[in-house]
C-alpha cells in the first residue's frame, strides 16, 4: 500500500496511485500534476544521519565512525513532492543527498536491535539538501548549511513497511536534469535501520512520525536554479524537486 | 509532560513544540574558549548563529521530574529566556524582530556535559525530558527589555548562578534576525536567546531552579534513569 497526502480543490486529502493518476480517498481520479503535493505523513521529529555510506563517508574525507553521525532537523524545513528549493545567490556549492527516510510506527525507547523492525511504520524518499558554503565547524552540520526553509523533501509516497520487508535492501539514485548523478544501494549502510533504532532509542523516546534519513551515498554535485533533482529509490518513490533564484522569493 | 499543552490566553495561544537553542551566544562563554576557536577543529569563530534542536521527546515543563541517564554523572542545568513567536517570522529586520514575538518564557535546557563544540553526540542534548519550559509565557509587552533581565540558577535552593539575559553575542533582536535569514519561525515557536556562561552541574535526587525577573520561576528535580 503506498498513499499520499495531496492538496486539491480546497481541501487536503489522501491519495493512493490510480494508473498514471491520483485517486483521492473521496472517489475522484486526478491527473498527478493537478495537485499539490504535500509530505506523505505528519512529520515528527526529523533525525538524519551523515556518512552513513562507506563510499560518501570517503568522497568526504572521514575516516571510521564508532558512533553515528545524527542531526536534527526542524519541521519548518520540510516541502513535498515536485516543491521548488531556493539556490541563495552566494553559495558555490549546492548539494542534493538521497535518501531512504524510515517512518516510526510506535513508540520506541530502549528497543533491541532484534526488535526494532517492528516500529517501522514505513518509508518515503528524502532529498536532504546542503550548501556547503555555510559549514562551519561548530554543532556540524550547522543549521544554515541544513535547516534551511525547503532544503528537506519529502515524498511522494508513504509505502507501508511490510510492502518492503524486513531487509531493505534497496537501489536509490539521483538524476539532474535527466543525467545519473549518484548512484547506490541502501545494503551499503554503515550502520543499518535496527542498529539505528536501537542507537537512538537508547536516550530518546521515538513516536510515531518521528522520521530517521539514512543518510547519503557517494555522488554529490552542484546544483543551479532551473535544475531538475530527482531521488528515485527502487520500490519507494521518485521524488521531483527544482531548483530556483532567490529572485523567485523576492530576494 | 505538561509542556505540550501549555497554554496561554493570548495568541498563538499554545507553543507549537519546535524549540530551537541557541549555543555560544554568550561573549563570556565564547572568549573563555581563547585561543582554540581559531585552532582545529574549529578554526574560525562562528559566523551564523550556532543553533540545535530541542526535538519533542525533550520537552518537559514546570514541576516535571528529569532523568539523569545512568550514563552521566551530572546535568548541566542551562538557563535562558525562551523568545516565543507570535507570526510569522522570515527575514525580519533586527529593528522590527522584537514585534514578532508573542511573549517570553523560562527554559532549563539540561545537556550531558561536553567539551567538543565540533560535532557533539546528539544524544547529549536529545535526551528525553531534558527541555523545561514554563510555567508561563508572559506577554512580550510586559518586559521593556529582554536582553537586561537577572537570571539565576538555584540547587536545592542555594544559588548556582547569577547572571543576566545581557551580555549577549546576538542581543534577542539581532538573533531573530540572523535566524530568520535561512530558517522561517512560526507562530508558537520557541527560540532560546542563549545560555549565560557557567551553567551549573546538577544530579539525580537535586532540585534545579531558574528565575529570570519577570519572566517566571521554573523548578524541576533531578531523578535517576529509570529502568
Amino acid at each position: 500500500m503506498r498513499r499520499a497526502k495531496v492538496a486539491y480543490a480546497g481541501g487536503i486529502h489522501e491519495a493512493t496511485p490510480h494508473g498514471d493518476s491520483l485517486r483521492l480517498s473521496d472517489g475522484r481520479v486526478i491527473a498527478e500534476d493537478a495537485v499539490v503535493w504535500l509530505p506523505p505523513f505528519e512529520v515528527g521529529t526529523i533525525i538524519a544521519l551523515g556518512l552513513n555510506y562507506a563510499d560518501h563517508a570517503k568522497e568526504l574525507s572521514f575516516g571510521a565512525q564508532e558512533e553515528p553521525l545524527v542531526f536534527l532537523k526542524g519541521p519548518g524545513s520540510v516541502i513535498g513532492h515536485r516543491g521548488q528549493t531556493r539556490r541563495p545567490a552566494d553559495a558555490t556549492f549546492m548539494h542534493y543527498e538521497c535518501e531512504l527516510a524510515v517512518v516510526i510506527g510506535k513508540p520506541a525507547r530502549k528497543v533491541a536491535r532484534r526488535d526494532a523492525m517492528a516500529h517501522v511504520a514505513g518509508y518515503t524518499v528524502a532529498n536532504d539538501y546542503a550548501i556547503r558554503d555555510y559549514l562551519e565547524n561548530w554543532y556540524r552540520p550547522n543549521l544554515r548549511v541544513k535547516n534551511r526553509d525547503g532544503g528537506t523533501v519529502l515524498g511522494p509516497w508513504f509505502v507501508d513497511a511490510a510492502d518492503v520487508g524486513d531487509t531493505v535492501h534497496l537501489p536509490l539514485r539521483t538524476l539532474v536534469n535527466g543525467k545519473l548523478a549518484q548512484e547506490g544501494n541502501t545494503r551499503d549502510f554503515v550502520f543499518d535501520i535496527p542498529y539505528l533504532i536501537e542507537y537512538l532509542s537508547s536516550f530518546m523516546t521515538l513516536s510515531p512520525g518521528d522520521v530517521i534519513l539514512t543518510g547519503t551515498p557517494e555522488g554529490v554535485v552542484d546544483v543551479q536554479p532551473g535544475d531538475e533533482v530527482i531521488c528515485e529509490i527502487d520500490g519507494i518513490g521518485r521524488l521531483v524537486n527544482t531548483i530556483v533564484s532567490d529572485a523567485v522569493f523576492g530576494r | 509532560m505538561t509542556m505540550k499543552t501549555l497554554a496561554f490566553d493570548f495568541s498563538p495561544y499554545r507553543l507549537s513544540g519546535t524549540v530551537y537553542g541557541t549555543l555560544l551566544n554568550s561573549s563570556e562563554s565564547l572568549a573563555a574558549l581563547g585561543d582554540a576557536v581559531h585552532q582545529p577543529p574549529y578554526k574560525a569563530a562562528p559566523k551564523a548563529p550556532v543553533l540545535y534542536v530541542k526535538p519533542r521527546n525533550t520537552l518537559a515543563g514546570d514541576g516535571d521530574a528529569v532523568e539523569v541517564p545512568d550514563t552521566a554523572a551530572a546535568l548541566q542545568a542551562g538557563a535562558s529566556l525562551g523568545l516565543v513567536i507570535g507570526r510569522t517570522a522570515c527575514r525580519v529586520a533586527e529593528s522590527e524582530a522584537l514585534s514578532c514575538l508573542a511573549g517570553y518564557v523560562v527554559v532549563a535546557d539540561f545537556s550531558i556535559p561536553h567539551e567538543s563544540f565540533y560535532r557533539p553526540a546528539v544524544r547529549f542534548k536529545a535526551l528525553d525530558g531534558s527541555c523545561s519550559i514554563g510555567p508561563a509565557v508572559v506577554p512580550a509587552a510586559s518586559i521593556a527589555d529582554p536582553d537586561a533581565l537577572p537570571l539565576r540558577v538555584l540547587i536545592d535552593g542555594v544559588l548556582a548562578q547569577s547572571a543576566s539575559t545581557g551580555g549577549m553575542r546576538r542581543a534577542a533582536a539581532r538573533l531573530l534576525a540572523d535566524v530568520t535569514e535561512f530558517m522561517t519561525l512560526h507562530p508558537g515557536d520557541l527560540l532560546m536567546l542563549g545560555v549565560p556562561h557557567g551553567a551549573p552541574l546538577a544530579k539525580a535526587g537535586q532540585t534545579v531552579t531558574v528565575e529570570i525577573d519577570g519572566v517566571g520561576r521554573l523548578e524541576n528535580v533531578l531523578t535517576k534513569e529509570k529502568a
